[in-house]
């Protein structure tokens, strides 16, 4: 292709504009997506509306094809890093307008278990669909998911393991949850590659997630009965 | 060139690899997230119970206690400069359990992943991958390995740069990928595409195949990828002992010795050559994989429909290969890629 028929972002309107960012997110081009939220800044639109109109429109493009088996890690995590990119500008802008989220999760590979691709994966694509995410990394014991919990005043606490030896740590958390009355404050959402619905049952979590996009996907519903449940009591 | 493994697969059809390393250590105290490969060092008795537990069992092939012996994986443990030693000590118990076997054994250097991702999408770089793999290599050619053994990888760029490692150390392998994304590993390798680059690499493999993934099942599913594209090379099966199951706070594998039996012939006519078990496979499934392969006779390529029959259903209606395969998005045209 020729050096002419290449996009000027500036040059197409808002609703081309927004469709070239979702095809430049599927493609993991950052730069080109910085310059895209940018520009919708500079004609007026809103941090909270390029979030959710073009970041997290384009992301829940991606993440439906990694669910079924479309793209797999490496185009999500490029796809995810351009994300990024955007919300770096996005970030400290929806702060200061103090633009809603929509909703608030704790996330981490339990104590014991030190793999960390999954979760991250998670992370990334709970972001990209506009969730607040506190990262606490590898290897926590039930304070950190508690505590972290508590004083961010977080929706979700989701927890993630790769070996059989560490998921039945889940239970340990989800059980200090019930001893402090506190079980219900919380929707508990775990997921890792040896997981299964039946055991994310066994074990009295809310749900099994088996991957990044559906993890977004039941965070969404969930989140939005919580608020029916709030608004109703 | 010559060497343990190569002679043996040149007198026999098939050879029986060994079962999972962790389930078993799990079974003898090993903490959740401990390091395995510090027990070559402080429960060296373990570690050759361990090793016994497979020669015992029949097992031709054993692999050493090192899968997270690199430098990148025992960073988490404050040990990584540790590499090579624990390397060389998980090989020097498995050749003294081999050398003492009374038949020929092969030692086979485990080599697991980096754990990280590798550029330009992870951080990575592939000079790094290669020194780190070089250094575990090393370390199992120096405690007497008869061949390296890289299991459990999803990345075709770790593969090609462990191949690049163990080159630097003259020494011969076999490499395993994990397929548990809808048939395909987790950064989207499917069969018949491991196929390509397992005979594309220079320092090729001496055999190559899957390992660990979802149940045993989808493995040979794969296998069935693999023969399909008419590869010479050998292929390698160790499927998982079944899925794991919660009872009472411990987690146990549901695959019954039986059930790893049929499995072991069934992966022999899928045209798997050297067959074995991962997580969940204890002695007593692999003495039932031994029995089934020597008593029974070798049958026509199964069915997916006759896997499914005898080990129970797929995780995914496809594997990625032939018509199966969703299109990418369309996109608008007009950006420059690539």
């Amino acid at each position: 292709m020729s050096e002419e028929d290449d996009i000027i972002l500036s040059e197409l309107d808002d609703d081309e504009l927004v469709q070239q960012m979702f095809d430049d997110l599927y493609d993991g081009l950052k730069e080109e997506i910085q310059e895209g939220v940018n520009i919708l800044l500079g004609r007026g639109w809103q941090p909270y509306e390029v979030l959710t109109k073009a970041l997290v429109g384009g992301m829940t493009i991606v993440g439906k094809d990694f669910r079924d088996g479309i793209l797999f890690v490496p185009e999500v995590l490029l796809a995810a890093n351009a994300m990024k990119g955007g919300m770096a500008i996005l970030k400290p802008l929806l702060a200061e307008t103090g633009a809603p989220t929509i909703g608030k999760m704790v996330i981490g590979t339990v104590k014991g278990d030190i793999h960390d691709i999954g979760k991250n994966l998670v992370g990334m694509m709970m972001e990209g669909a506009g969730f607040e995410v506190l990262d606490l990394g590898i290897n926590n014991p039930v304070e950190n998911y508690l505590d972290t919990a508590e004083r961010e005043g977080a929706d979700i606490v989701g927890m993630s393991a790769l070996l059989t030896t560490t998921m039945p740590y889940m239970k340990v958390v989800i059980d200090t949850m019930i001893e402090r009355g506190i079980r219900d404050n919380y929707i508990v959402l775990v997921g890792g590659a040896p997981l299964n619905e039946e055991f994310g049952k066994a074990i009295g979590a809310d749900a099994y997630c088996r991957d990044a996009a559906v993890a977004v996907e039941t965070a969404k519903e969930y989140v939005a009965r919580k608020h029916n449940r709030a608004k109703a009591g | 060139m010559t060497n343990a493994l190569s002679k043996l697969l040149e007198t026999n059809d098939w050879l029986m690899a060994d079962g999972a390393t962790g389930t078993n250590l799990f079974n003898m105290g090993l903490g959740a997230g401990d390091p395995p490969e510090f027990w070559n060092e402080t429960e060296t008795d373990k570690i050759r119970t361990l090793y016994r537990g497979a020669v015992d069992s029949g097992s031709d092939i054993f692999l050493t206690n090192s899968f997270g012996a690199n430098a990148s994986r025992l960073k988490l443990h404050n040990a990584q400069a540790r590499a090579f030693e624990l390397s060389r000590l998980a090989a020097e118990i498995a050749r003294e359990i081999a050398d003492g076997a009374g038949r020929p054994i092969v030692v086979a250097g485990s080599v697991g992943p980096t754990g990280d991702i590798m550029q330009p999408v992870g951080t990575l770089s592939h000079a790094d991958a290669v020194e780190m793999f070089h250094e575990t290599a090393e370390g199992l050619k120096a405690g007497g390995a008869d061949v390296l053994w890289l299991e459990t990888i999803s990345a075709p760029e770790e593969y090609r740069a462990a191949a690049e490692g163990f080159k630097l150390a003259g020494m011969p392998w076999c490499g395993t990928m994990s397929f548990d994304t809808a048939g395909r590993t987790m950064m989207g390798v499917t069969s018949a595409d491991m196929v390509q680059l397992a005979g594309g690499i220079e320092n090729a493999p001496l055999a190559f195949g899957a390992n660990c993934g979802t149940g045993a099942s989808d493995l040979l599913r794969t296998v069935l990828g693999f023969a399909a594209q008419g590869t010479e090379m050998p292929i390698i099966a160790k499927g998982n002992a079944g899925i794991p199951k919660y009872h009472d706070g411990h987690i146990h594998y549901d695959g019954t010795p039986e059930l790893m039996a049929d499995y072991a012939v069934l992966a022999r006519d899928c045209g798997a050559r050297i067959i074995g078990g991962c997580c969940g496979t204890m002695p007593e499934h692999l003495r039932a994989m031994r029995e089934a392969l020597e008593t029974r006779p070798k049958g026509d390529r199964p069915t997916l429909e006759k896997i499914v029959q005898a080990l129970g259903p797929f995780s995914s209606e496809g594997d990625g290969t032939g018509d199966d395969t969703a299109p990418k998005r369309e996109r608008r045209g007009g950006r420059r890629r690539g």
